[in-house]
């Protein structure tokens, strides 16, 4: 049993460190997210060059990491910078499907020249990973789509989407779900594009009929999109823990600095107290997500049951911190100048990806 | 990172798990699983069968007996043990005394106390609370006059555990009130025969006697018996307590006691299904094992830094508010699942050789005590506001 970070990711995650610290700055993200495709190409490709997006993928695909380890390590920087540069939807969840069944695309997705999206859920789906409505049929060699996803994150900008459409079965069927690649300029592939409450860009995709390509085989899919989703709850709750961290830090400072009846805040021990549980669930968040990144590569269940464990934890811990920043700050953190306002924003939001505390809490249940 | 065992690791931990299953008596394990009283003897016969083995003090240096384990070794080695059903390990002269001696007493204290630990000679208690320094410790007024080759002793002391039976106990003295309170605070040791100490048993709201107040009246330590130098003894104080702490985490109590809890939840029925099925129960029984979980890991992120040399610091405070919040949850959950037949009680089911049939489900007895003594978790070792403090002042410099 050992809790260290071996040399290469120690590297890995002070390069990065370094790097967001010289050219992520706050007013830098908001500019990036509120830009016409809600990032920066430019940033997207400096990533590359410096073989971000490279250790999200194993060496056997090309790549120079892929493990938990290594997710953690590039998520929680990236969530202390609040990057909006598709990690999740091209790295981690694209990533994982394209690592199984097309390691081709790979290359074009490490140097930063290819951008895909997974777009697997719908508007009916909630959290259900199962529950599938979009369709597939085949035409002579070709596949055609038809459906409606929701909230695929990345779309905007992907060049390519991974579709998951039904092939056979029942709506909420396990079995006969396929995924497919579909060119974002194809026929009948329609973007309706917007801005997440947090700054990420996402839309909701809309396919008629569309040309599409099967990727692996045929109604078997789903496991495959939950290793996907495993992989992307590790990534979005270290995501989550970097931008923790942040606000921590930022709510900290901010009560040995604020004077209220003559005194910091940060003398008051109804604060000092609330402070010390904060600091005692990030601890706990990152030990529920050390937990689950050393599981990755376990046996379905147990892989499962920590992503699970994790995701609920993260939640609950997420919004105790998120909303302590915010009361402790005062009103300053009720605007758009505070930088911890986007932090707790981001913080919160991200209980809505990939099933919240409830849902994993349920399913925490079912795999016990 | 790696989170599984390695081989050697799981090679120690079979050797533990073996050890359990052919040392520890039944008669004991029985009593613990159920929930039943300990005596003086049971304790002690665990604790002889322990040292003879070489296992009683892990974390001692080895030159003086101890175990020399890595702190995933103790991390087993407590696991295995509340698995197995084996007594807790009295802490007071093991796990309390013995570090302060170690780091900061003589060696003839050290060669004559630290045997006399190990093999059982002497029982030791702690004499750190008054009725007036609870949370605030430093406002203890116990006195000691030095006169000549003595000091004489003359106050009260209090919530001393088994103090009972103990053959000695450790002392914090005021031997000056100069200066800052902390500064003239001195560690005594003192023998519980000396004349003038008298021991009253405090019954506890769960009707056991489980502590003691102490009253000091002319009582004469030689000098001797000071640990370090006069007027030092809260810096010794606050080093006992970082590691007094750390054990409070409980992860294995914790750890059984969810166990226990998941067979009661699978037996008690509600509505014609077990009441672990029940969404609203098994969502609070869920959340209360995910905190677990991820306490392990806090634990031993903890201490395998601990490990690599630092002293346990404000990490051992989050660890025990941690620790016994989630400790208490699961307590709280087990009294839940009893229904009605948490109500009933009989004080004398608890002892070993009790033979009517029992009121409900055998297990039911305890449950509603240990719920109740089990609150003094978040009281004891520095209340966990205490513990919030020391967080505030050394984590965020508030």
């Amino acid at each position: 049993m050992n809790f260290d970070l071996n040399e290469d990711r120690r590297i890995l995650s002070d390069t990065l460190e370094k790097f967001l610290r010289d050219k992520y700055p706050i007013e830098k993200r908001l500019e990036y997210s509120q830009s016409e495709h809600g990032f920066s190409a430019q940033m997207w490709q400096e990533f590359a060059d410096l073989g971000i997006i490279g250790a999200l993928f194993s060496e056997e695909v090309g790549g120079f990491g892929g493990h938990g380890d290594d997710l953690m390590v590039v998520f929680e920087q990236l969530g202390k910078a609040l990057v909006v540069e598709p990690f999740l939807s091209t790295g981690a969840l694209s990533g994982t499907i394209l690592s199984a069944v097309d390691s081709d695309l790979i290359e074009g997705v490490i140097s930063g020249q290819t951008q895909i999206s997974l777009a697997h859920s719908e508007p009916g789906s909630r959290y259900d990973l199962a529950y599938v409505t979009s369709s597939a049929r085949q035409q002579g060699e070709e596949w055609i789509v038809n459906g409606h996803k929701s909230v695929v994150l990345g779309a905007g900008s992907a060049d390519k989407l991974i579709v998951s459409a039904r092939t056979s079965g029942a709506v909420e069927d396990e079995h006969g779900i396929s995924l497919f690649l579909v060119d974002a300029i194809a026929s009948g592939v329609e973007l309706r594009s917007y801005s997440t409450i947090d700054g990420y860009g996402a839309a909701d995709v809309m396919l008629t009929n569309s040309p599409a390509k099967l990727l692996g085989e045929k109604d078997s899919a789903f496991s495959l999109i939950e290793l996907a989703h495993a992989r992307a709850i590790v990534a979005v709750c270290s995501q989550c823990l970097g931008a923790c961290e942040i606000a921590k830090d930022m709510t900290v400072e901010y009560m040995h600095t604020r004077k209220q009846f003559g005194v910091i805040i940060g003398k008051f021990q109804v604060l000092q107290h609330r402070m010390a549980d904060v600091l005692i669930e990030l601890e706990q968040m990152r030990s529920s997500i050390i937990n689950a990144a050393g599981f990755l590569d376990d046996h379905r269940d147990l892989r499962e049951k920590h992503c699970s464990a994790a995701k609920n934890l993260t939640g609950r811990a997420g919004r105790q911190i998120a909303e302590e920043a915010i009361q402790i700050h005062g009103g300053i953190a009720m605007t758009w100048e505070a930088s911890v306002s986007h932090y707790a924003k981001h913080i919160i939001m991200i209980d809505h990806l990939f099933g919240d505390t409830d849902h994993h809490l349920e399913r925490y249940i079912e795999l016990s | 990172m790696d989170l599984g065992y390695s081989e050697s690791e799981i090679a120690y931990r079979d050797e533990v798990r073996d050890f359990l299953a052919t040392k520890l008596p039944k008669r004991i394990s029985d009593l613990v699983k159920n929930g039943k009283r300990l005596t003086k003897r049971d304790y002690e016969e665990w604790q002889t069968i322990l040292n003879e083995k070489g296992w009683l003090a892990p974390s001692w240096p080895p030159e003086w007996g101890g175990a020399g384990w890595s702190a995933v070794q103790k991390h087993i080695f407590e696991e295995e043990c509340c698995r197995a059903g084996a007594p807790r390990i009295l802490p007071f002269g093991l796990g309390m005394l013995a570090p302060v001696l170690i780091k900061f007493g003589t060696e003839q204290q050290k060669s004559h106390y630290l045997p006399r630990i190990l093999d059982g000679t002497d029982w030791w208690c702690q004499g750190y609370s008054e009725p007036g320094a609870g949370s605030d410790l430093a406002s203890l007024k116990t006195k000691a006059e030095r006169q000549g080759d003595h000091y004489i002793v003359n106050g009260q002391k209090t919530w001393t555990t088994l103090g009972q039976y103990a053959d000695w106990i450790f002392c914090l003295v005021r031997t000056s009130n100069e200066g800052k309170r902390q500064e003239g605070i001195s560690f005594l040791l003192i023998d519980m025969k000396t004349p003038g100490i008298e021991v009253r048993p405090i019954i506890l709201l769960d009707g056991e006697h489980e502590v003691n107040e102490l009253f000091f009246t002319d009582v004469k330590v030689p000098v001797e018996n000071l640990v370090g130098e006069e007027n030092m003894g809260w810096t010794y104080a606050k080093y006992l307590l970082t590691h007094e702490r750390t054990g409070t985490a409980g992860i294995g109590f914790s750890n059984a006691a969810l166990e226990h809890l998941k067979t009661i939840a699978s037996t008690q029925m509600k509505s014609g299904r077990p009441l672990k099925q029940d969404p609203y129960f098994a969502a609070r029984m869920a959340k209360a094992e995910i905190d677990l979980e991820a306490m392990k890991t806090t634990n031993l992120r903890v201490l395998t830094q601990a490990d690599s040399g630092a002293a346990p610091g404000p990490e051992s405070s989050m660890l025990k508010i941690k620790g016994t919040v989630i400790r208490q949850e699961i307590n709280d959950l087990a009294r839940r699942a009893l229904g009605p037949y948490a109500l009933p009680f009989v004080s004398e089911a608890l002892d070993e050789g009790y033979n009517e049939s029992p009121i409900g489900p055998d297990y039911a007895n305890p449950i509603a005590a240990d719920y109740f003594n089990n609150r003094k978790l978040s009281i004891f070792a520095g209340s966990n506001e205490i513990q919030r403090g020391i967080i505030s002042k050394t984590k965020l410099g508030l």
